[in-house]
């Protein structure tokens, strides 16, 4: 820098405020970043909670003063035998942790885990009013037990089939049915696809009693169909996400091919979708997760077959059967996210931009 | 301009030959082809059973279908004087109440939190506050009904440790069961807040700049440049949150099997009109029950869109 003496000085000063005002960012930002992680914490707090509770046992369950973590009340093994652990007070005001050996009425033998070869410890008091010493001790098992109860196998083929048949579908349909408000001008096409988006606000409730009439009537209940036939008719969100991507590839190249004598059909096959692929895999992803949560539906049509039902309706019934055992419920709705949760970080940029999409374009 | 119009075309003004015409032809037979899943699925889904709903609600048709009459208004003679279907509406709107402010202020809060400049690492906090909305529903009612427990649930052992000496029995109380409800639902928040979010981030800086030069704080900027240029954004949240709260029903039957309890306070009016149809197979009061579910959000909608042009600001609508 090549300047007098006074703009140095300026320039000096100046830096100092800079730096200051600098300081100041830094500070704002460290606490607005604690805050915003504090928040995130109180908010994914069930979830250490459900995954610490799904490794207890039981008896640590309806164990009163127990830890939060998954423990079982500690143990010593000496000799080939289990001694339990217990927080002995000394006469010199100190808490050791000593395994009984003998229990007695008035006076109890302890040994040092530490040194048990110093030998045995008499201790004078009642044994019962002493506490334990919890030990780190996740019972996975739980996982296995509640996996083996619910039947996680079969729950989980039968949500995966329920959704990759009505993910196909809605995929397939979304697809075309963008492909035609997109690319084609027709009589009434404003219309139609206002129609299209105004099937959003219309309430559930208002067509599901002759829905259900009409699948008890043509006997679909008890079975797949009416799980995922609809989805092969469109969905609105999924065709307002397709048709604003496709507006936005040029048309340039589906002229070409068209006049290269490529039919409507094979210009959405080889030219749009390849250039659609994430819009795609978002509306294939909200599928997933759409039926991974779905309750009502399975409610409405599996309700007597359990061997066909999905983990959605299962896990109420399990919990029913098995409400006194927390830990269980815990692993099992652990299991029930597990896939849906998965997949969303592993693709979670392709999701939220098609949340955003779909939610603010409208 | 369409792809085949375009293509065939000469340049300059349209001229209507019997080519080009043909040409339009075929393209709008292209058009309706494709559209015609979306045709089929609005009759057979939407337009067919909106109408057979109305209409059954005149009959008195059960699922043998044998002996299906004509009874006039009979059916909603008996709806008007069903104490059940008043007071499952009151509990429907009492849970409104608190749900609906809390379903809109919460994720736009956040929303605002997750936009600030000073805030670090935003990308992992917005898949961090997101993430819970992908956890299916029935899986989060365990997961948060264990936190509720009113003996061995952290949050009652928070309140006591804050001294609080008798806290909510939240699930058992006709009273907390709504707030609870509420905390039940609170994962799902993720999806307005990334709505939120994104038009936050839409709103373009000048106008924020502009709005300093006049001496805007904080607030000053929120009331008069934020909130009215996302504004489109909060109505569209708005709307979806009523029509989805009208047919709330699936936390409280999965929560409680669908018995109301405790005490009533939980047999809102969709749940009733779930155990009408489907638990009681009365097809014709259930769509009854479901027409006039329908009327009453058709009716709240109309007029919210009526109070839409007093406060949604539309700043350079194009289609």
């Amino acid at each position: 820098m090549t300047a007098t003496t006074s703009s140095m000085q300026a320039v000096s000063t100046e830096r100092r405020r800079s730096r200051s005002i600098r300081w100041s960012v830094i500070v704002r930002s460290i606490v607005v970043t604690l805050v915003t992680a504090f928040l995130a914490f109180l908010f994914l707090l069930p979830f250490f909670n459900m995954v610490f509770t799904s490794l207890k046992t039981t008896a640590q369950m309806m164990q009163p003063g127990a830890p939060v973590w998954p423990a079982i009340p500690g143990v010593f093994e000496y000799e080939g035998k289990e001694l339990e652990l217990y927080l002995v007070p000394m006469e010199d005001g100190s808490v050791r942790e000593l395994a009984i050996v003998r229990k007695g009425r008035q006076q109890s033998t302890f040994i040092d885990p530490d040194h048990p070869e110093a030998g045995e410890i008499e201790w004078s008091g009642s044994w019962r009013a002493l506490q334990r010493p919890w030990q780190l001790h996740p019972a996975w098992g739980n996982y296995r037990e509640a996996w083996e109860k619910i039947d996680f196998p079969i729950l989980f083929r039968n949500t995966l089939a329920i959704a990759l048949i009505g993910l196909t579908g809605t995929v397939i349909s979304s697809t075309l049915v963008a492909y035609g408000f997109a690319r084609f001008r027709f009589p009434g096409r404003g219309f139609l696809f206002t129609l299209l988006l105004s099937t959003i606000f219309l309430p559930a409730a208002v067509t599901i009693v002759p829905t259900y009439a009409f699948f008890v009537a043509i006997n679909w209940v008890g079975t797949w169909l009416p799980l995922t036939v609809p989805h092969f008719f469109s969905n609105a969100y999924n065709v307002f996400l397709l048709r604003q991507y496709m507006m936005t590839i040029p048309r340039e190249i589906d002229e070409a091919a068209q006049m290269d004598g490529a039919n409507p059909f094979r210009i959405l096959i080889s030219i749009l979708l390849p250039q659609c692929a994430p819009v795609v895999l978002a509306v294939a992803l909200f599928h997933l997760v759409f039926a991974w949560n779905d309750y009502f539906g399975p409610l409405l049509y599996l309700s007597t077959r359990f061997d066909l039902q999905p983990i959605a309706v299962a896990l109420p019934r399990f919990n029913n059967l098995y409400g006194s055992n927390p830990p269980l419920i815990q692993a099992a709705s652990l299991m029930a996210m597990a896939l849906p949760v998965l997949l969303f970080f592993f693709a979670q940029r392709v999701f939220m931009q098609g949340v955003v999409i779909t939610g603010v374009e409208k | 301009m369409s792809v085949i119009s375009k293509a065939a075309s000469p340049p300059g003004p349209r001229t209507r030959t019997g080519g080009s015409r043909a040409l339009a032809r075929r393209e709008a037979m292209w058009g309706y082809l494709f559209i015609s899943p979306f045709i089929l699925g609005l009759l057979a889904f939407t337009l067919i059973p909106t109408v057979a709903t109305f209409v059954m609600s005149f009959t008195n048709f059960n699922l043998s279908g044998a002996g299906t009459q004509f009874v006039g208004v009979s059916n909603y003679q008996r709806l008007f004087r069903d104490p059940q279907v008043w007071s499952s509406l009151l509990v429907t709107v009492r849970f409104a109440a608190i749900a609906l402010p809390v379903g809109l202020i919460l994720p736009f809060g956040l929303a605002v939190l997750l936009n600030s400049e000073s805030l670090r690492a935003k990308g992992l906090f917005r898949t961090l506050f997101y993430f819970p909305y992908i956890v299916p529903f029935v899986a989060a009612i365990f997961v948060w009904g264990a936190l509720l427990n009113s003996e061995t649930g952290w949050i009652n052992q928070f309140l006591r440790w804050v001294g609080v000496a008798n806290p909510p029995n939240w699930l058992n109380s006709t009273v907390w069961i709504y707030p609870a409800l509420v905390i039940l639902g609170l994962w799902g928040i993720g999806n307005a807040m990334l709505i939120f979010l994104a038009s936050l981030q839409g709103v373009p800086t000048e106008l924020y700049d502009a709005a300093k030069i006049d001496g805007a704080g904080w607030w000053g900027q929120m009331f008069n440049v934020t909130l009215p240029m996302i504004s489109p954004v909060i109505f569209y949240n708005l709307t979806l949150s009523l029509i989805g709260l009208f047919q709330y029903f699936t936390v409280p039957l999965v929560l409680n099997q669908g018995t109301g309890a405790p005490g009533g306070a939980t047999m809102f009016y969709n749940l009733y009109l779930y155990k009408t149809f489907f638990t009681y197979q009365n097809m014709a009061y259930g769509a009854t029950m479901a027409w006039l579910l329908f009327v009453i959000i058709l009716a709240v909608t109309l007029v919210l869109f009526q109070t839409a042009k007093y406060w949604v600001y539309y700043a350079a609508e194009t289609r």
